[in-house]
């Protein structure tokens, strides 16, 4: 058993070693996730029944089934397809799948609640100054609707980068990962170890929910946005 | 220059208008006024098609508005509405809400469209707010660039959706005001209002709306001196009761 190292070397080591691959995969997820999810909520407001009601059944079938069980189906499962592409690769792939899909179930709720909170004495003044359906939404609905997103988007964020640790149930070195490996190394002080690791969790996740989620919600209030 | 012509238009069992038909001239200002319920509002939706009628029709100049075949959108261009509630657009600056119809609309480039805007900003005297968004201004202010967002479009004629009711008193007056002044400008306006004084001052015609039809049409002298039916009577007096008179806000 080696010496334990100071305190800001255990830090640094766990960023070092885990911080790329936790905010790649939260990066990826989220993006990812947006793209889904804006275009899920707008199949589910304006979209031909059809559509609607595979948004809907979408939202229910992934926000139902646990995270893991969709990372160890695209981990197991995927290698048998593209048995051609990098493990590692296709590892990271699976996770960025999963978190994905089921942050876009999430945020298409998030999107289709904000695009409905718009008045619709907002869209009643577009139509009355001559626009057409599409631009009143684009340049009226939409701008207002992603503003009102924001709290709930950077809830959102704040998931994602925490089940973004579920990448090292599958051998990803991530930061839960690089915080186990220093937790096995020096027994001694495993609690430490977990105990840093929660705290920058915490630190990439409470001072982005304070800044988009309460101000934000403060500031769009203010603005007369959302009825209420 | 909008000919109105049997408007019905119903909600499930509920008959709204029941073959509403006017006309208005160029310049002319038209009040419309008469009990809650009696289908004010549905009526000027009717007009810009926001709630197209069941039945009947709408020209203007002459154009069948109503009709399957024309492009309403065109036509909404060229018909302003001034809404109760203000329904400025919650993310736009005072002077973006008066541009945007000029930009996505009428194609105007974004120097012109706010030089427009600005202009037209000045006409209300809100040119001083241009950079504040609807919160930071009061009810009366917002509803002055409400009336502004309408002018910029150089529309036919101004649909009015009772613009002063939901305004504190203090506030009426100067929104009474910018109306009276673009009414003077020869601006055509359809009016819902019980802004009786507003009426008195510019109104070529009042119409009384009751259960959906017209009860009683008639210049201003006609209604204050001698109304022919009782429930007119009756309403211009709960009118006074509850109102009182705004003249002394008209310069």
């Amino acid at each position: 058993m080696s010496d334990i190292p100071p305190l800001p070397e255990i830090i640094f080591y766990i960023l070092r070693r885990g911080l790329y691959h936790s905010l790649l995969l939260t990066a990826l997820g989220l993006s990812i996730g947006f793209i889904l999810g804006l275009s899920l909520a707008l199949m589910r407001v304006h979209g031909a029944k059809e559509l609607a009601w595979f948004s809907s059944g979408y939202e229910k079938l992934f926000r139902g089934i646990p995270l893991i069980v969709l990372i160890y189906v695209f981990a197991f499962g995927l290698p048998d397809i593209f048995w051609y592409i990098d493990p590692l690769e296709l590892r990271l792939g699976s996770v960025v799948l999963a978190l994905s899909l089921r942050s876009a179930a999430y945020q298409s709720q998030i999107f289709r609640g904000a695009i409905l909170s718009v008045t619709p004495g907002q869209t009643e003044a577009a139509r009355s100054l001559g626009m057409k359906e599409s631009q009143a939404f684009r340049h009226i609905v939409m701008p207002q609707a992603l503003r009102l997103a924001v709290p709930s988007w950077s809830n959102e964020y704040a998931v994602v980068i925490k089940d973004s640790s579920f990448a090292s149930t599958i051998g990803i070195i991530e930061m839960t990962q690089a915080a186990y490996f220093v937790s096995v190394n020096f027994q001694e002080i495993w609690a430490l170890s977990y105990l840093i690791l929660a705290i920058l969790y915490l630190l990439f996740t409470y001072p982005i929910t304070r800044i988009f989620g309460e101000r934000q919600s403060k500031k769009l209030k203010k603005m007369g946005m959302g009825g209420g | 220059m909008l000919r109105v012509v049997d408007i019905w238009k119903s909600y499930e069992d509920l008959h709204v208008l029941k073959g509403v038909s006017f006309e208005i001239g160029e310049g002319e200002v038209k009040v419309i006024f008469g009990p809650s319920g009696s289908g004010k509002s549905t009526l000027l939706r009717c007009i810009n098609m926001l709630n197209p009628p069941d039945k009947g029709e709408v020209y203007l100049r002459g154009q069948n508005i109503t009709a399957s075949e024309v492009n309403i959108n065109a036509m909404r261009a060229r018909i302003g509405m001034v809404f109760q509630h203000f329904n400025l657009f919650a993310h736009l600056k005072a002077i973006d809400n008066v541009s945007i119809g000029l930009r996505r609309v009428k194609g105007f480039p974004k120097e012109e469209a706010q030089a427009k805007a600005l202009e037209v900003l000045q006409s209300v005297k809100m040119e001083k707010w241009a950079d504040h968004y609807p919160a930071e201004l009061s009810g009366g202010q917002q509803q002055r660039v409400g009336i502004a967002r309408a002018l910029a479009m150089d529309p036919d004629v101004i649909l009015f959706d009772e613009p002063t009711s939901a305004l504190d008193p203090e506030l009426i007056g100067e929104v009474l005001q910018v109306m009276l002044d673009i009414a003077k400008a020869g601006t055509t306006m359809i009016v819902v209002t019980h802004e009786m004084g507003f009426a008195k001052a510019v109104a070529s015609e009042m119409i009384f709306l009751g259960d959906g039809v017209i009860i009683e049409s008639g210049t201003p002298e006609h209604f204050f001196v001698s109304p022919k039916s009782e429930r007119v009577k009756n309403f211009l007096k709960q009118l006074d009761v509850l109102y009182g008179s705004h003249e002394k806000l008209l310069k």
